[in-house]
């Protein structure tokens, strides 16, 4: 049997629930974080720089880097590695500050 | 949401705050408590148990938890502990609390973010502080090193145990330290393939000292249970090597179209970290698992101007006496913060400041258990102490501080043409260590790049970034 990180720690996990990247659903488990739903899935990037404009997700996976920063329901500036994935949750690629509204 | 000492701390002061709840900060409180204090344990996380004992969230019911971790029965023993205590009243445990403020008042006041957004304020007071805050890691930059795929070391180990994934399926693990053989340890026991290990000492520093090592054989039977499991996965080990370039491309598993780490060069260093030429060779990955050792966290004792130590690892550690108290009155410090030295080495050190802030006498044994693991600690430290040659390895378009996407070549200008001989002067100069972390992943680096011959303490007003709004709210009494 193929090792998982499930298998090792024996998780029966409660069924999946569903958030939305850049549009498309994608399954998060209960209790995940949106970075760690997103890695599930192969996905390791949700943001671009301010300056030139890199591609950048989770790194420190522990709140300190702040590379993992993301738009979650409107709010840009969301650290996804500490945030818990609820259940429609809407998640979009963040440009540079994410705050392209006040055209600062 | 709590904006008041009144509301956070309704039947007055604590006597005894503990800020971080992983091995120290847990041993403190509990210990504390035993001792009748009545303690806020506070944390920045969601669970108890720190990074070290990080583990699934509930919704993911997990029965082995115990498989992500060493010692799990030690965390459950003191998990329960610490559940018989919030139910006489006797802890109050305050999950997704981050204190970016401590005052140095009577009773101290600690200002926090609260919430896992951050947006919540509370402010808490109490009689002592116990500052547990742990460590980070230390970030030596590469060619590549900001490319989706590269991930820390600690920050895999992280996200495994409490999401249960993987940044990839074949994982290079890089850098300094024995973090780097439980990383891979766990990675392969949880389905990834691990192709190299990229070690940059020769662990031969551990062998300079064999009588500190005699004394601490539960540290070697850890070493030979991960080298144990290495092995069975066919894990090779690289010492004295590095990896000195990541390499991005879009051929493997695209990050939503977006470029990935798909392989990195690694080269053999000389004595001093230098890449030696002619050495390099590829492996092919789809993820990369870098650090190069744990750097204590101390913003919110240095601001204070507590007394720090410079610790043979080239980190600064926060200088305690034998009670475990600072320089600064009523501030006391466990674990990490007097120097990387392990969970078990926090654990005593927990308990032995938890006794002296209760005015007890110290127990015996803890007190030759500290002993002998802080020499190991120190022994460990200076085995992986990065050589300057790392340096070599950047190049001029290397982005260095990773927020604020200062290269190398920008840092190289600040110190040879305009003079700065110090990391706050390039910082003033290049908003190197400026960003979203505080300095947090460059600051080791630019210290050295800026030429510093001995690390000072970073000196921070605010602990994380706070908005002025509330900043502005802070209650005044």
């Amino acid at each position: 049997m193929r090792r998982t990180p499930a298998r090792l720690a024996a998780a029966e996990p409660e069924p999946a629930h569903t958030i939305e990247f850049d549009g498309r659903p994608i399954p998060a488990l209960p209790g995940q974080t949106i970075a760690a739903a997103l890695w599930a899935q192969g996905i390791v990037a949700w943001r671009r720089t301010r300056g030139a404009g890199r591609p950048r997700g989770a790194f420190c996976g522990i709140g300190a880097c702040f590379d993992c920063l993301a738009t979650v329901n409107g709010r840009p500036n969301q650290r996804t590695c500490l945030l818990p994935a609820e259940p429609g949750d809407t998640v979009t690629t963040q440009e540079g500050h994410g705050h392209a509204d006040l055209a600062v | 949401m709590p904006t008041s000492p009144s509301d956070a701390d309704p039947c007055g002061p604590y006597d005894l705050a503990v800020i971080g709840a992983g091995p120290a900060g847990l041993a403190g409180a509990v210990a504390a408590a035993d001792q009748g204090l009545r303690c806020a344990l506070i944390d920045a996380g969601a669970r108890p148990g720190g990074q070290y004992y990080r583990h699934p969230a509930p919704g993911l019911r997990a029965a082995r938890p115990d498989r992500l971790h060493h010692h799990w029965p030690v965390f459950a023993e003191l998990a329960d502990r610490l559940a018989a205590h919030r139910a006489a009243g006797r802890i109050s445990y305050l999950p997704h609390h981050h204190v970016h403020l401590l005052e140095r008042r009577e009773p101290w006041r600690l200002h926090a973010a609260t919430g896992a957004d951050g947006s919540g304020r509370a402010t808490l007071r109490a009689a002592a502080v116990l500052l547990a805050t742990g460590a980070y890691e230390r970030q030596l930059p590469f060619p590549g090193w900001t490319l989706p795929g590269v991930v820390t070391a600690g920050g895999a180990q992280a996200m495994l145990k409490a999401g249960l994934v993987l940044p990839g399926r074949r994982i290079v693990v890089a850098g300094s330290g024995p973090l780097l053989l439980a990383a891979a340890a766990s990675l392969t026991a949880a389905g990834a393939e691990v192709p190299a290990i990229v070690e940059a000492s020769t662990y031969l520093g551990y062998a300079r000292r064999p009588g500190v090592l005699a004394a601490t054989p539960g540290k070697l039977a850890e070493g030979v249970a991960h080298g144990a499991a290495l092995a069975r996965h066919r894990v090779r080990l690289h010492r004295a090597s590095a990896v000195v370039e990541a390499h991005g491309g879009r051929g493997v598993a695209p990050a939503g179209g977006w470029e990935r780490v798909e392989a990195v060069t690694v080269a053999r260093l000389d004595a001093d970290w230098r890449p030696v030429p002619g050495t390099e060779r590829r492996i092919e990955c789809d993820a990369l698992a870098i650090g190069h050792g744990l750097v204590p966290q101390l913003e919110l004792a240095t601001e204070l101007g507590a007394a720090t130590r410079v610790v043979p690892d080239g980190t600064v550690a926060l200088r305690v006496d034998a009670r475990q108290l600072t320089s600064v009155p009523g501030l006391w410090a466990a674990g990490e913060t007097c120097g990387v030295g392990g969970a078990e080495l926090a654990l005593a050190e927990g308990e032995l400041a938890a006794l002296a802030i209760a005015g007890r006498a110290p127990v015996a044994g803890l007190l030759s258990r500290r002993r002998r693991l802080r020499a190991f600690a120190e022994l460990m430290a200076a085995a992986h102490r990065p050589g300057a040659g790392w340096s070599d390895w950047l190049r001029p378009e290397t982005e260095v501080c990773r927020c604020e996407e200062v290269t190398a070549g920008a840092i190289g200008e600040a110190v040879e043409r305009l003079g700065a001989t110090d990391a706050r002067t390039v910082k003033l100069l290049t908003r190197a260590g400026m960003g979203w972390c505080q300095g947090r992943m460059c600051s080791s680096a630019v210290a050295c790049l800026a030429g510093m011959a001995e690390p000072v303490a970073d000196s921070r007003p605010l602990s994380g970034p706070v908005r002025l709004g509330d900043l502005a709210a802070l209650p005044e009494d």
